[in-house]
């Protein structure tokens, strides 16, 4: 349903996005992850045909984005990371403007959007610019569904959101997947890659890793560690400090630990531990999650364009 | 897989007493405060100390009323009524010294993008009214540490946003503040780049600095040695990470967090 080859982007002398591929299938529900200045972004952008790339080619449902861009704005519905609807129109004006520029009405496709809709239309009178941001959130997704796209790309909707309103968010995705949508969505929180079926994993423009989040942390063959005790700042520190650690990064009350010797077993870090006096130490084997997955590539990722640099230096040198 | 069989609950979660319990000063105090815009109650009366070198998490779900906390502990807003202390100081009549004592930071606000990395320390510093002796020193330690003197004269708009943050940490530390107020501090920001934030943060607690930080990561509530929860206005829960997670019968702060936020009735 979506096709994407090589494609580049580049501002200035910065490269947004670094010849990236991938696909997604009919139905799929499928996620960017990355941090802020990945390229997600851009990369959507692309695809919706509002940015043009400076290299490659990509295909929205079988038409080029360059080519047939007109034909894709059919077809696609788009949710912007920045709200973008008119404010000083009403909720209901809002939505039959969408409706109209597409040559539908609200009752037309008031199905596919009832069960997000409902829960805003008792403020359908009100102006958009004064609605809350769980409720903005709510009206964008209606306007972006109501020409019933094949495609939904959605950019961030669930940043700066909290828990609960951000597990609600993905519960009404799931169910528009079941309706024969395609999903593309971002997001900035590593724990929602687990909601989708198949991620890829971005970093400075460039694609870590792209699987079935399960197929994600079962390839990540390395041997993980969690630490505890009662000082988790100076936890971090011994264990950074020890010469049979390569990573120890801080995920909620443990530490994680990356071994630089494949055989480090728990009872020599809790061994380790205790003999720098730590309080209540545990430590056992761990199986990896997405996070520590992409903390993994991205650290190998950095090696690889420093020593590329390093060498360049010795090229001018 | 090669490793050996796992299980998270093996590693049992005794309550742990940090290096708070030795000593508890109260840094700031909060007595039934109140806040009304019109007929709606911002925050309901809400009572909680925060004390000296503690990293306290300011957590609740969006509309819950934190921001405007967070605002009159800052010195920006009056409450409609209570009794509160900031640093030692009245939130009614000594705002500006509130100010002083205080630092800064929050994800959308942080530094000047068109200013190079000297000129935003020096425009800060000049704001916070320290002395051309003391700004010369405070700039040099502070981006030596952060590794950042080759870069002092770059605008801060080439920068990666994860630098922004940790250098928007420094200057908010520049004036010598007794509390740090960070809101959402690391929203956007890599996996990596976060954790080397936290340790910052640790860094400035182990100090002595009050650290008050508002956050959407759970696991982050985790490295909290407080965290209070805000529902509807008022404060729901109250305790060590620990502790709560014991009471709420939750793994994860996650758990804990999503069966407050469920039952609020407010959404905004």
């Amino acid at each position: 349903m979506i096709k994407v080859e090589n494609i580049s982007k580049s501002y200035a002398d910065v490269q947004a996005l670094k010849a990236i591929s991938f696909s997604v299938e009919k139905g799929e529900l499928f996620g960017l992850i990355g941090p802020d200045g990945a390229g997600k972004t851009s990369l959507m952008r692309i695809l919706m045909t509002l940015l043009l790339p400076n290299g490659g080619r990509a295909e929205m449902a079988g038409l080029d984005v360059v080519k047939e861009y007109k034909k894709i704005r059919r077809l696609v519905g788009y949710m912007p990371g920045r709200f973008s609807l008119y404010q000083d129109l009403t909720v209901e004006e809002n939505l039959s403007f969408f409706a109209t520029v597409f040559g539908t009405t609200i009752e037309e496709n008031y199905e596919l959007i009832r069960d997000i809709y409902v829960q805003i239309e008792p403020f359908k009178k009100r102006l958009a610019g004064k609605l809350s941001g769980g409720m903005k959130q709510k009206l964008a997704l209606s306007c972006a569904l109501i020409h019933k796209p094949e495609i939904l790309v959605l950019d961030e909707p669930t940043t700066g959101v909290d828990a609960v309103s951000r597990k609600e968010f993905w519960e009404m995705l799931k169910k528009l997947q079941q309706q024969d949508i395609t999903i593309l969505v971002s997001t900035p929180y590593m724990d929602e890659a687990g909601l989708c079926d198949r991620v890829a994993l971005m970093q400075k423009g460039e694609m870590l890793s792209i699987d079935s989040p399960q197929q994600i942390v079962d390839n990540y063959d390395r041997p993980l560690l969690a630490a505890r005790s009662d000082d988790m700042h100076r936890l971090i520190q011994d264990l950074r400090q020890w010469d049979q650690v390569k990573t120890a990064y801080a995920f909620g009350r443990f530490v994680h630990v990356t071994p630089s010797n494949d055989r480090l077993q728990p009872d020599e870090v809790k061994a380790h531990l205790e003999k720098r006096n730590h309080q209540h130490v545990q430590s056992s084997f761990i199986k990896a999650g997405i996070e520590d997955v992409f903390m993994a590539l991205m650290a190998s990722d950095s090696r690889s364009t420093q020593s590329q640099s390093q060498s360049n230096e010795v090229k001018q040198v | 897989m090669k490793q050996p069989n796992y299980d998270n609950s093996e590693l049992n979660t005794e309550t742990a007493t940090g290096h708070l319990s030795a000593k508890r000063i109260p840094i700031i105090t909060v007595k039934n405060l109140v806040k009304k815009f019109g007929n709606f109650v911002a925050n309901d009366h809400l009572t909680f100390d925060v004390y000296k070198g503690e990293i306290f998490g300011f957590l609740g779900a969006n509309g819950a009323g934190k921001t405007t906390a967070m605002r009159i502990l800052c010195g920006l807003s009056s409450p409609t009524s209570g009794e509160l202390m900031v640093g030692g100081y009245d939130v009614y009549k000594q705002t500006e010294l509130i100010k002083r004592n205080i630092g800064y930071m929050s994800q959308k606000f942080s530094l000047y993008e068109d200013m190079t990395i000297a000129e935003n320390v020096r425009f800060y510093a000049g704001i916070y009214g320290l002395s051309r002796q003391q700004r010369k020193e405070k700039e040099d330690r502070m981006l030596k540490k952060l590794g950042l003197e080759p870069e002092r004269n770059k605008l801060i708009a080439s920068l990666p946003l994860g630098w922004k943050q940790k250098l928007a940490f420094s200057i908010a530390l520049l004036h010598d503040p007794q509390i740090v107020f960070l809101d959402e501090p690391t929203g956007g920001v890599d996996p990596i780049t976060r954790r080397q934030f936290w340790d910052f943060i640790y860094e400035a607690a182990a100090e002595g600095k009050t650290i008050f930080v508002t956050t959407h990561y759970m696991d982050e509530a985790e490295y909290c040695d407080r965290v209070s929860i805000m529902v509807d206005g008022r404060i729901a829960a109250l305790d060590t990470p620990d502790a709560l997670k014991e009471q709420f019968k939750s793994e994860d702060m996650n758990g804990v967090f999503l069966q407050l936020a469920r039952s609020a009735q407010r959404t905004e």
